[in-house]
């Protein structure tokens, strides 16, 4: 059987630097590897350091999704000296958060994901009056008029007109993949420049209480935004009703302009309902507590396990189960085969890959900078699809609605889930149920501060007199792309070692000793098509899917055009 | 025939001249103009209208490496407000590589990038995101099978200038802080042969880089720098200087601890560690996110993140700086760096402010030294506090001021 060997380097339209390597057989993907090509090191700088300063370092892991790591450090170190913060810093890191989910899933969807469907080229022969009447069917969106529309239309034609095509440049665009017809093209395109412009507004609710994003500041034992009404300098009734409009403004566009469109987009590309489904096992450590992260009770998304895509139970997560193995990454262990829970984990860089340029790594035993992280052994998928499936097995009633309404107007079963197209109804669900979920935490914060509580910071335990003289901790936090969770041991005030295991470090995990693949690599084999190894359409859906982000924790590669002429016979 | 390869469009050429050098004709031009506006969908009186537009128009080639980083500078652009980043990328630039929004990827991504090197050879402006890592042969970033060096230098190549944009492309930032385990550097150590404009700040607020740019394609040329390679417009001032809460800290009204009375007062944020007195930044004039609001603003201190080693000079980020009281508007970066380095900070207090300092510079010193030898600094990772003794060796007062 011939089997085409494939090299896609850079995957684009993610965070970092990632390769996939695949073999295929007859139109479909055999094999995968998936390999992060940057390491960083942040966890070694962080040794030594004062643990009230981690959250800015481990912040600057990744600036896609800007707060997670910082807010994952503040609970690590938290955890470890019992600081618990005030209720106010629970709700203002709570509508942080949930902005940056929010804002994220639709930059994701429109910016990152969006041109692997949608062909901008067809969308110059779109009717805009056609469009519109499409669009007014769906949405009640003000400015989905043919006026519009040709607007839009009009400045594209002028783009392509000029012969300089920018970062369209050689887009697969005529890709029989593409199944959209014209008016759904240029829906989808006017969207993407007003997404553009919108998430520029909602994302200053974090200028607001971090002083800027991307990398707003945050504080061990609450926030640094003090609250007055009565200031000019501090939260007061100004910053709350721009931080109203910014929740309005953002639930809107969630509700009238990414779900509909990707409902509408969906329903031309159900096919890939039956593609990439992966790993099969879920794990969601569970976001946005009502009061306190250590009240798991309260968690909005609830934590738990979900094993072999069985829908009727839900284990519960422990992380003592989490382990980490580098056999087949650049790193040494002491001993090579065995995994280390992330307590006793080891950052020891080894590159032992071919000298560069590189023609393949996937003959090679150690491929990728990512660590192999194993939850009692299993390879786990993480992020939004295993968040609603946890959700949706536990009983939550509005995960369970919006899925339920979902798979109804796609006419698919809860399998469909398990797929491509499952990860990416899975993003839109929990943006649309998070978005609404804002206007509860400003609720909760307006009320509190009526009832005279205006605390965002606990001193108690501020100084490091008084602290133990050795503590550990672990902060877990349900980011954008999936369960995060640092890892931090302090000793006499500096921090003696640092451990991260990142969404992207589950989903880009490479083999572990047992030869089990990690979710890409499983996705990419799961009964997936790939036309034409030349155009990697199909390759780049999937891993969008899963919206990589490498510098948190992996790095994929691409079809290029000279690899992929090497044809082996077996 | 001549293809658009071998015979590349230069941006001092019309689209006209340009095809006739390659052989085509103008009866060939508008023919193609009237198969043009056919595909766009326009009527044929319009060719006319399509060959004017493009005989004469030409967005400037912007090639975008990202190299070892976070993207959290490619998101910062992204927030940019005037002009905003969509009129950017269709209206501005013609942003021929980039990686977070260009629709190619893998084989189809790096001939956009070949083929914009080759058609806007000595004309395109580079844009780098990200540090280079230089331990292990420079495997610790790879794109496309390249080492993020060989990348960088070939693509640097044919650039008319270099904009360095955030801290990892400036000097290395986080991922260069002690120990510094993959050798990381900023762009101007590796590229020496073409201006390098520093655009400073982990990230660089997004209108300051915007700024930049139009700078640059209005007026033909770099904007004047700093010595650390800065635009001047942006980074000429400390943050103390501009500061709205500098009249708390004239009047002595600081905050002691968070969220205390004078936090809620808004007062002064100098005593739970703020860096604005050492701090060469435009955040208190430009503001963040469409003029939103600032990190001082918002309570937090600042943490210096504009300049060279702030993870090792600046840190621990919440304690205090020595007294700097005395040093003026009128002293600019320049002026200031100079006077840093040759220890003379001017006004400083003979007390707790030399332990600060002393361990300053000691830190800067050996974080220069570390990146000047090309190896990782020593692995002590914070510097312990300056003894009794140190401090007295030190002559942290000359009163110029």
């Amino acid at each position: 059987m011939a089997t085409t060997k494939i090299v896609v380097d850079p995957i684009t339209r993610i965070e970092g630097h990632l390769r996939i390597e695949a073999q295929t057989e007859n139109g479909k993907i055999s094999k995968a590897w998936a390999s992060a090509t940057q390491f960083r090191g942040i966890e070694m700088v962080l040794q030594g350091r004062d643990p009230r300063d981690a959250w800015a370092f481990a912040q600057r892991i990744c600036g896609v999704c800007t707060v997670v790591h910082a807010v994952a450090s503040c609970r690590a170190v938290e955890d470890a000296l019992d600081i618990h913060i005030p209720a106010n810093a629970n709700s203002i890191r709570n509508l942080v958060l949930g902005m940056q989910f929010v804002q994220d899933h639709v930059i994701h969807f429109y910016h990152l994901h969006a041109l692997d469907w949608v062909d901008v080229v067809s969308a110059l022969s779109a009717d805009p009056t056609k469009a519109a009447q499409i669009a007014a069917s769906i949405s009640p969106w003000p400015n989905n008029s043919a006026t519009h529309f040709k607007e839009v239309q009009d400045r594209v034609k002028k783009f392509v007109g000029s012969g300089q095509l920018g970062i369209f440049t050689n887009g697969y665009w005529g890709h029989p993949a593409y199944k959209l017809p014209p008016e759904v093209n240029l829906i989808a395109v006017a969207h993407y420049l007003e997404a553009l412009d919108w998430q520029r507004d909602v994302i200053r609710l974090h200028t607001i209480f971090g002083g800027k994003n991307p990398h707003p500041n945050f504080l061990v034992g609450g926030m640094a935004s003090a609250i007055n009404l009565d200031e000019d300098a501090t939260i007061n009734s100004a910053r709350l009703a721009d931080i109203q409009g910014m929740i309005t403004r953002a639930q809107r566009f969630v509700e009238q302009v990414y779900w509909p469109d990707l409902v509408a987009i969906a329903g031309y590309y159900k096919d890939w309902a039956a593609v990439g489904g992966g790993v099969g096992n879920y794990l969601a450590v569970g976001e946005f507590p009502e009061t306190d992260i250590r009240d798991l009770n309260s968690l909005y998304l609830p934590r738990g396990v979900v094993m072999n895509k069985d829908l009727t139970k839900v284990l519960p997560y422990d992380h003592n189960g989490v382990t980490e193995y580098v056999n087949s990454s650049w790193y040494d262990y002491e001993k090579e085969d065995t995994g280390l829970h992330p307590y006793q984990g080891e950052t020891k860089p080894h590159y032992t890959g071919p000298e560069a340029p590189w023609t393949y790594l996937q003959d090679q035993t150690k491929y990728t900078w990512m660590k192999a992280p194993r939850y009692n052994g299993h390879p786990m998928e993480v992020g939004p699809l295993a968040r609603v499936l946890v959700a949706y097995a536990s009983g939550h009633k509005e995960v369970r609605a919006m899925a339920t309404d979902t798979l109804k107007a796609l006419n698919a079963p809860p399998a469909a889930l398990f797929s491509t197209l499952g990860r990416t109804a899975a993003r839109g669900i929990e943006t649309v149920l998070i978005a609404r979920r804002l206007s509860t935490w400003y609720d909760t914060l307006v009320n509190r501060i009526k009832a005279g509580d205006v605390a965002t910071f606990a001193p108690a335990k501020w100084e490091p007199s008084t602290w133990p003289a050795k503590s550990r901790g672990y902060g877990a936090l349900d980011a954008p792309r999936g369960a995060l969770g640092h890892w931090v041991e302090i000793d006499n005030g500096k921090i003696a070692r640092y451990q991260c295991v990142v969404p992207t470090t589950w989903n880009a995990s490479p083999r572990d000793p047992e030869g089990k693949v990690g979710p890409y690599e499983a996705a990419l084999t799961d009964n997936h098509p790939l036309a034409n190894p030349d155009q990697p359409l199909e390759i780049l859906r999937t891993i969008h899917s899963f919206d990589p982000c490498i510098a948190c924790g992996v790095h994929v590669l691409d079809a290029t055009g000279e690899e992929v002429a090497e044809v082996k016979v077996q | 025939m001549l293809t658009p390869h071998s015979a590349p469009w230069s941006r001092d050429e019309s689209l006209g001249t340009h095809l006739e050098r390659r052989g085509i004709s103008r009866r060939d031009f508008l023919e193609f103009c009237g198969q043009m506006a056919a595909i766009l969908g326009v009527s044929s009186l319009a060719v006319p209208r399509i060959a004017e537009a493009m005989e004469t128009l030409r967005r400037p080639s912007v090639i975008w490496l990202q190299l070892q980083e976070c993207t959290g500078c490619v998101e910062s652009v992204i927030r940019t407000s005037e002009p905003t980043i969509g009129d950017l990328v269709l209206d501005v630039l013609s942003l021929d590589y980039q990686h977070t929004l260009m629709a190619a990827a893998g084989t189809a991504a790096e001939k956009a990038l070949a083929d914009a090197r080759t058609a806007n050879a000595g004309k395109y402006l580079l844009v780098v995101t990200g540090s280079v890592p230089l331990n292990a042969n420079g495997v610790y970033t790879m794109i496309g099978g390249k080492t993020a060096r060989s990348v960088l230098e070939e693509t640097a190549k044919g650039a008319a200038a270099v904009i360095a944009l955030g801290a990892c492309a400036h000097w290395g930032s986080v991922q260069a802080s002690k120990p510094n385990p993959t050798g990381a550097v900023g762009v101007s150590e590796i590229i020496r042969d073409k201006p390098v404009v520093n655009i400073a700040g982990c990230p660089p607020i997004a209108d300051v880089v915007t700024a930049t740019l139009v700078h640059y394609l209005t007026f033909g040329r770099l904007p004047a720098l700093d010595a650390d390679g800065r635009p001047r417009f942006a980074y000429q001032n400390r943050i103390h200087d501009q500061c709205p809460k500098r009249a708390h800290y004239d009047a002595g009204q600081f905050v002691r601890a968070f969220d205390d009375d004078g936090a809620r007062k808004g007062y002064c944020l100098y005593e739970v560690g703020c860096k604005g007195p050492e701090t060469f930044s435009p955040c208190p004039i430009f503001l963040w996110n469409s003029r939103t609001s600032w990190p001082i603003g918002a309570g937090h201190p600042c943490i210096g993140c504009t300049e060279r080693n702030f993870w090792d000079t600046m840190t621990p980020f919440y304690h205090r700086l020595p007294d700097v009281a005395g040093i003026g508007v009128e002293h600019t970066a320049d002026i200031l760096g100079a006077s840093l380095a040759l220890g003379a900070l001017a006004g400083v207090g003979a007390h707790a402010a030399a332990t600060g300092v002393h361990q300053i510079r000691s830190r800067r010193a050996a974080a220069r030294q570390a990146a000047s030898a090309g190896a990782p600094p020593p692995p002590s990772s914070v510097a312990p506090a300056a003894t009794p003794a140190e401090e007295e060796h030190h002559p942290a007062h000359t009163g110029e001021d």
